[in-house]
């Protein structure tokens, strides 16, 4: 099998894509003040893939809606490729634990929406629209969706659903991707199963990858680096460099390495909770 | 007989057998009870005088139509806009959802003789009405469908850069479509019933004055032959609707198929 170093090395020096710093964010709900993060760094590197975990309700979620520019922080800054986030990113794109596709369009079309909205694929999506519908075809192809192009979503199962949600969230090349617990709601054959296709996709692609997950074996199979959060309001507190060679398979979840690692993580996990 | 029609036809028997039901027990109840024919006439009678009447019955039917449709193409226009407005806004909705409940509690009824002192006896009032009765459905429906929109998906449009009526055009409009039909059939019925009424105290033609004028002449069959004319007219109405329901929102009844 490969070494992973070359790879690692590659990103270590790449320049940053996505900074957080000392940023903090609270809002008013019924009644109360709720921090939901308070003075939290973290840099991503570009073509990282680094998976967020921690307990439910630490802000992780926010963290997301803060890279893609849905929310301002409160105090402290986001940064995107040194630019400060000002507001929406088209550069970046979003999967969640629901698939949320449009029951009225195809497979195709719910992949091909974010091309209609966005600049500059908008001017020349009418025009181009066959060369857009090959690149979602392909699209669809990676994740093992051929010939499902035609079918509405209701007429997929949960795990195919999902891997429409990914191309959707693809199809106009982000350089950031944000997935808020995309396999959380799939049975676990079908989870481990998407782990493939979500680290050949990122193989491919190379894009940087912010991943918030539960599932500890998830954030290892899947990143370079796992982010461990204190409960609300939510920190950094623990960071894993995952150092196992790619691709990953599954036989290798079993392989004392990755357990060890996952073993290590849940430890400091157990700690914040308590 | 292929599948397609067969089926079709299943569809279609049921409901023909109980209307031929009701003839027939409104029929043999009248003949068995004795009902005097100016009291209640059998339908039998009441067809006969659609026969006699049916060149007088048809061009009041036909203006009918006109009011209705003209009143619910008005309904289905302005009631569209302020759903689509008040199911994006909760400020306009919290503003404005008294005041419509207010305005829909009115009886329109209550509302002809208002209108015959503001537009006279004739079409106006009774489109005025057709296009009142059936504009609070419609617009609490779109409502409702733009207001359901998922949060999610009204984040990853966002994120792309998408402006409030992108996020209309692509998700709220067509979200809120089978809510939209679903109000459609039920307002077009509405909608007649509006303009019948009307009708009756403030026009001088339509199918409604034709029934005030034949009840004041104690033609009672002629007057049963325009309820039954109504009736058969509001089916028809609801059937074009519901069809083009099916045609544009198919995907909402997928369960059903």
């Amino acid at each position: 099998m490969k070494s992973i170093r070359p790879l690692m090395n590659s990103i270590s020096s790449n320049p940053l894509c996505v900074e957080l710093r000392d940023v903090s964010l609270s809002y008013f709900s019924s009644g109360k003040h709720i921090h939901a993060l308070e003075g939290l760094t973290l840099s991503v590197r570009q073509g990282e893939f680094v998976a967020i975990a921690g307990p439910s309700g630490c802000g992780k979620t926010t963290i997301l809606k803060l890279v893609a520019g849905l929310l301002p922080p409160t105090k402290g800054q986001v940064l995107i490729d040194g630019h400060p986030v000002k507001g929406p990113q088209k550069n970046v794109g979003m999967a969640f634990q629901n698939p949320i596709l449009l029951p009225w369009r195809s497979a195709l079309e719910n992949v091909l929406l974010p091309l209609e909205i966005v600049e500059p694929h908008r001017q020349l999506f009418r025009n181009n629209r066959r060369a857009y519908e090959e690149q979602a075809h392909d699209l669809l192809r990676t994740v093992g969706l051929d010939g499902f192009a035609d079918k509405p979503p209701y007429e997929l199962s949960g795990g195919m659903q999902q891997r429409v949600s990914l191309c959707r969230a693809l199809i106009h090349q982000p350089e950031i991707l944000v997935l808020d617990e995309p396999f959380a709601a799939l049975d676990a054959f079908t989870r481990e199963e998407l782990w493939g296709v979500l680290q050949a996709l990122w193989l491919k692609r190379r894009c940087t990858v912010l991943l918030v997950t539960h599932d500890l074996r998830e954030a290892v199979f899947l990143a370079n680096r796992v982010c461990v959060m204190s409960k609300r309001p939510g920190r950094l507190v623990y960071e894993a460099v995952v150092d196992l060679p790619r691709p990953r398979s599954l036989e290798d979840t079993f392989k004392p390495a990755f357990v060890d690692l996952v073993h290590r993580i849940y430890e400091y996990i157990g700690e914040v909770r308590v | 007989m292929s599948e397609e029609t067969q089926k079709r036809l299943r569809s279609v028997i049921p409901p023909l057998v109980t209307i031929l039901l009701f003839f027939i027990v409104w029929e043999a109840g009248c003949a068995i009870f004795k009902v005097d024919d100016f009291v209640l006439p059998k339908p039998s009678v009441a067809f006969q005088a659609y026969l006699q009447w049916q060149h007088a019955i048809w061009p009041n039917a036909l203006q009918t139509l006109f009011t209705t449709l003209v009143g619910f193409g008005l309904a289905i226009v302005s009631g569209v806009a302020l759903g689509a407005l008040i199911g994006y806004s909760t400020l306009l909705y919290q503003a404005l959802y008294p005041l419509l409940i207010g305005f829909n509690s009115v009886p329109k009824a209550a509302l002809v003789p208002v209108f015959v002192i503001w537009f006279g006896i004739g079409t106006i009032p009774a489109i005025l009405i057709a296009f009142l009765i059936a504009f609070f459905p419609i617009a609490v429906n779109v409502a409702t469908g733009v207001a359901t929109v998922e949060p999610e998906m009204r984040d990853v449009l966002r994120s792309l850069g998408a402006s409030q009526f992108d996020l209309f055009r692509k998700i709220g409009f067509p979200r809120a479509m089978p809510y939209f039909f679903a109000s459609l059939k039920v307002a077009v019925t509405l909608s007649f019933v509006g303009s019948v009424i009307a009708e009756l105290g403030a026009s001088n033609r339509g199918i409604g004055n034709m029934m005030v004028i034949a009840s004041s002449r104690f033609e009672v069959p002629l007057v049963f032959a325009g309820l039954l004319v109504v009736a058969a007219m509001g089916i028809a109405l609801y059937a074009v609707f519901a069809l083009l329901e099916r045609r544009m929102v198919g995907w909402a009844y997928r369960s059903s198929q």
